[in-house]
């Protein structure tokens, strides 16, 4: 099947990018017309993105290049083409989030992460595919079709930040912004082969990006290396006045944990999250866990049982704040509206319609877990479980400075291999604990599994860990290669 | 419906009264919190709940709703915000942010003018709802042809004060929101407008034998607009549940909406159809703490609270017990924040009946310009009309003219007069020389009454033969020759001295 062969590849990264076109060695203008040429080339048979900026992209390169041009430094991200996931608000640019419930909405304003990267100098070339409202795991739930695999096109790129990863691996942007609520950016970076990155809770704004569960949600990158991750959160994040979960304390000096080694580092391997995962996974796993003791660190195994409960706890909280985040899709002020006899018939018809299957599962489970008479069985039991989480991980941080676990528990899977909604539930098993707690999290590729296919290692830190959580992801990228 | 009917029954009461807070901006917003701008002016994707906005909270808010805390005797404490959930076209976000088991303030009292004490239960913090118009007979959701949004209320701060269920008759509830609308206006939390929506009042009313201990059945009655329409929907309510009970009924625990026009209540949902409203911690917000500092700050800088002024101000104009006009007057003076014009022209020794009259039948009608009215005009106004420069008719032009001056001034400021605490000063004298007020002294009137009463010589009979009625059309006439200057009793006084000197 050459059809399904790989034919796109990453590009260079963003900082050899952004040098390339303050040194001049590149203009700003030529690294787009390549991103776009790629895209030409591959985008119908990956579909990663819901929307292709051609004009406003070139237009801006053209900026930056003036400003080069003049001598004026665009910023650490200069020329540098960006994808961002379609839930992240772009202002007078249609924000989908891949539904028909906002196939046509224009949001008035840009996210604070938007507005930072434009500072930065970086160039929007699009927005991407995902899972409808970032709900699933293979972005088969996205309402304008499925994005494939660049690695193989066979396969699904994961989900629910599919089109991002996918837009990385394909080699059409630098960088792509996703989101993250259960794994949504780590677990497509595992299964296409690129460096994903989920924050510290509350260090990357979350003002603009259109909400799945507002305790759990946060953007990070996706890129093509450690260190490109690394300067992108230093970039997005800080604290932010219009987000009230905003964290007051500096995001810098991550590019240089990535250089610091692992000698001494005490990395635990997380026996709960290797256990599900399939035997090539483990292979390419224990591999890395080898080399990382083979260069200094203290590996060794840790049990943490609480962790075993995190998805069910996870299909509580999740759904839960979606029924509250998603009720504002009504048909009154915006998006999609289907006529009806009077207002509730409106409303009703128009939330039918507009949201796919996925969405209304998770709304109808929301909902019934926050009425009266269950809230604290099903939502309050699984805050409780979430504190248990967030305890245990303390613990398990008093002895580790990292804990290490595979990203996913298989490599990528093929459309429709995964029908029984638990299934693709528990793609999500091994990264739904770091959103629980709020801490940061990475996946790193590591090797191939089956069908030659990229495996992720996810490197997870406690709150605020993000240097020595890059300083380990760092080192995994040097063993990989 | 007579009060009879009660007979042999206990009214139980509590209220909900909703405050808009008098802030610059919304709640979780920087748009501006005002009231009678175009419709969807005042909004941004925050208060228009649109996709990817997020709430920060207003600590301007936080601190009157501590105010209000303070006033009423409350805990203040730790407290944190809920979502409540429900679909209605006027709330952007399908939920509305407020605050559920942790309110900011709980357990407090509010006395009435009467010293009985009212329980609040609590006094917390959330968001108001866009304003709706139904088009179509109805004028109700149901029915309607197509209906309008304004969402510029939407997101306004609120304070809902819950009372205990101690108030026991229409007037004690009616006491209760003219003593709470006082206080909320000397916190500065608000302008107090009934009529304008920004305090509104949903009254829980139940009945039971008199002298049983047991609550009975409550019914909550909305829409009620005006302290009027609540004492006349308290009345309707507790006669229908006892005319029910009479017959054997029962009550059913429902919502039921109060009808200005037919002054009767009927039923809007059931209990079994009320929301489940699915609260849940607003995860986009987090825990107000206030330390002790703050809650000590808000205490202690709280102003004198109304019963306090009423008393200052009753005991300096001499007002007698409660139920004597003047001491009405005072607390229609305190409860508009006045106070501070009569106890000004009280201290230049202007007469205490005439100031509190001035103020509280025409200052107050408008208030919004007497505010901005330096004690010192007022003052002087006063003093014209006690010592007979002016007449009483005269002085309430007058006072008309003056604080038209201060709305033109507060418009000269830009309309943001929200935030403007100052005073104007306005001249009375340069008022009455303008229209050609002077005063008229007895000779001249004297002079023009002979000259009325020539021509009228059938009038001046009648009068004499003792026709009282007859008396009102020489004053009329004297009216129509001095242009409005004669002094209605002067002319009186005249008229019955010309009639002894002839007898």
């Amino acid at each position: 099947m050459t059809s399904t062969q790989r034919t796109s590849f990453p590009r260079q990264g963003v900082r050899e990018t952004a040098i390339a076109v303050k040194t001049r060695f590149q203009s700003a203008s030529d690294v787009l017309s390549d991103c776009l040429e790629e895209i030409a080339r591959c985008e119908d048979k990956i579909h990663a993105f819901n929307l292709v900026l051609d004009n406003q992209a070139r237009q801006r390169a053209s900026e930056i290049d003036d400003l080069i041009a003049r001598g004026i430094d665009p910023g650490p991200l200069a020329g540098v083409p960006v994808a961002l996931k379609d839930n992240i608000c772009t202002r007078e640019i249609a924000t989908t989030c891949s539904s028909k419930m906002l196939e046509r909405w224009i949001p008035p304003y840009n996210a604070t992460v938007v507005a930072k990267l434009q500072d930065a100098g970086a160039v929007i070339v699009g927005k991407t595919n995902m899972d409808e409202f970032a709900m699933g795991s293979s972005t088969e739930n996205s309402a304008f079709g499925p994005t494939r695999n660049p690695c193989n096109l066979d396969y699904v790129p994961g989900g629910s930040s599919g089109g991002s990863a996918a837009s990385v691996a394909a080699g059409f942007v630098c960088c792509a912004l996703g989101s993250d609520t259960g794994g949504s950016i780590r677990q497509p970076a595992s299964l296409c082969g690129v460096v994903g990155v989920k924050p510290t809770y509350g260090r990357v704004s979350r003002y603009g990006l259109i909400a799945f569960a507002s305790s759990l949600d946060q953007i990070g990158p996706l890129c093509v290396n450690v260190g490109d991750a690394a300067l992108i959160c230093e970039v997005i994040g800080g604290y932010d006045p219009r987000d009230s979960t905003s964290i007051d304390e500096p995001f810098s000096g991550l590019l240089d944990s990535c250089d610091k080694g692992v000698d001494g580092i005490r990395v635990g391997v997380v026996t709960e999250l290797l256990a599900p995962a399939s035997p090539d996974v483990q292979a390419a796993f224990t591999k890395c866990t080898d080399k990382l003791a083979a260069i200094g660190a203290k590996v060794d195994e840790i049990s943490i049982p609480e962790l075993s409960y995190g998805l069910a706890a996870y299909y509580l909280i999740a759904p839960a704040e979606a029924s509250s985040n998603l009720a504002r899709y009504d048909g009154v002020r915006y998006g999609l509206r289907v006529a009806g006899q009077d207002v509730e018939s409106m409303m009703r018809a128009t939330r039918s319609a507009g949201f796919g299957p996925e969405v209304k599962r998770r709304i109808m489970l929301g909902t019934y877990a926050l009425s009266s008479g269950y809230y604290d069985a099903y939502y309050g039991q699984a805050q409780r479980v979430r504190t248990l989480i967030t305890k245990a991980f303390g613990r398990a941080y008093e002895s580790f400075d990292v804990l290490l676990s595979p990203t996913s528990p298989t490599v990528a899977f093929g459309f429709g291999a995964k029908q029984d909604p638990l299934d693709m539930y528990n793609s999500d098993i091994a990264t739904i604990a770091s959103n629980l707690a709020g801490h940061p999290a990475m996946s790193v590729p590591f090797g191939l599994g089956a069908n030659n296919l990229p495996v992720g290692v996810q490197v997870m830190a406690p709150t605020l860990g993000e240097a020595v959580m890059f300083q380990v992801g760092a080192q995994i990228e040097g063993l990989a290669q | 419906m007579s009060s009879d009917s009660l007979e042999g029954w206990d009214l139980v009461i509590g209220l909900e009264v909703h405050c808009e807070l008098d802030t610059n901006t919304k709640l979780f917003c920087g748009c501006p919190n005002s009231f009678g701008d175009s419709p969807n002016t005042n909004v941004c994707p925050v208060c228009l709940g649109l996709p990817g906005s997020l709430p920060v909270l207003n600590s301007r808010a936080v601190d009157l709703a501590m105010r209000i805390g303070a006033a009423l005797h409350c805990d203040i404490r730790p407290s944190r915000f809920h979502r409540k959930n429900y679909f209605y076209p006027d709330m952007p976000k399908a939920f509305q942010i407020s605050q559920y088991d942790a309110p900011i303030n709980c357990d407090g009292w509010l006395e009435l003018t009467t010293g009985k004490r009212v329980g609040i239960e609590r006094a917390h913090i959330e968001e108001d709802t866009g304003k709706t118009t139904h088009l179509g007979e109805s004028g109700r959701i149901q029915g309607a042809s197509s209906s309008l949004v304004d969402y510029n209320r939407a997101g306004v701060p609120l304070v809902e004060t819950v009372s205990a269920p101690d108030m026991n008759s229409a007037q004690e509830a009616k006491d209760y929101v003219s003593e709470l609308r006082a206080i909320l206006v000397a916190c500065g939390a608000s302008d107090g407008k009934m009529e304008e929506g920004s305090l509104r009042v949903d009254a829980n009313v139940s009945v039971r034998r008199s002298g049983s201990k047991e609550l009975g059945t409550r019914c909550e009655i909305k829409n009620v607009n005006s302290l009027k329409s609540l004492g006349k929907a308290i009345e309707f309510e507790a006669a229908r549940q006892i005319a029910v009970l009479q017959q054997g009924g029962t009550i059913r625990q429902e919502t039921r909406h109060f009808n200005e026009d037919t002054g009767e209540t009927s039923s809007m949902r059931s209990k079994e159809d009320s929301h489940d409203y699915r609260y849940f911690p607003e995860p986009d917000l987090v825990v107000i703490s206030p330390d002790e500092a703050w809650i000590g700050g808000i205490r202690s800088g709280l102003p004198p609270m109304p019963a306090e002024r009423r008393a200052l101000l009753g005991s300096k104009c001499g007002a007698g017990s409660p139920g004597t006009p003047s001491s009405n007057q005072v607390s229609t003076v305190v409860a508009h924040g006045l106070d501070a014009l009569v106890l000004g022209a009280l201290d230049d020794g202007a007469d205490p009946r005439i100031a509190l009259s001035r103020c509280a039948n025409e200052a107050v009608a408008r208030v919004d310009a007497a505010l901005h009215l330096a004690p010192t005009s007022f003052s002087r106004l006063v003093t014209m009309e006690s010592v007979g420069d002016i007449t009483a008719t005269q002085s309430k032009l007058v006072l008309g003219e003056m604080l038209d001056e201060v709305d033109q001034k507060l418009e000269e400021l830009g309309g943001s007069t929200g935030g403007f605490g100052g005073y104007f000063e306005v001249d009375p004298e340069a008022i009455a020389n303008s229209k050609g007020f002077e005063k008229l002294d007895n000779t001249t009137l004297a002079r023009t009454l002979d000259d009325i009463v020539e021509s009228n010589p059938g009038e001046w009979e009648r009068f004499l033969a003792g026709d009282e009625k007859v008396a009102q059309f020489f004053v009329g006439q004297m009216m129509k020759s001095t242009r409005g200057q004669a002094d209605g009793k002067a002319v009186i006084s005249l008229m019955n001295a010309r009639r002894d000197k002839k007898g």
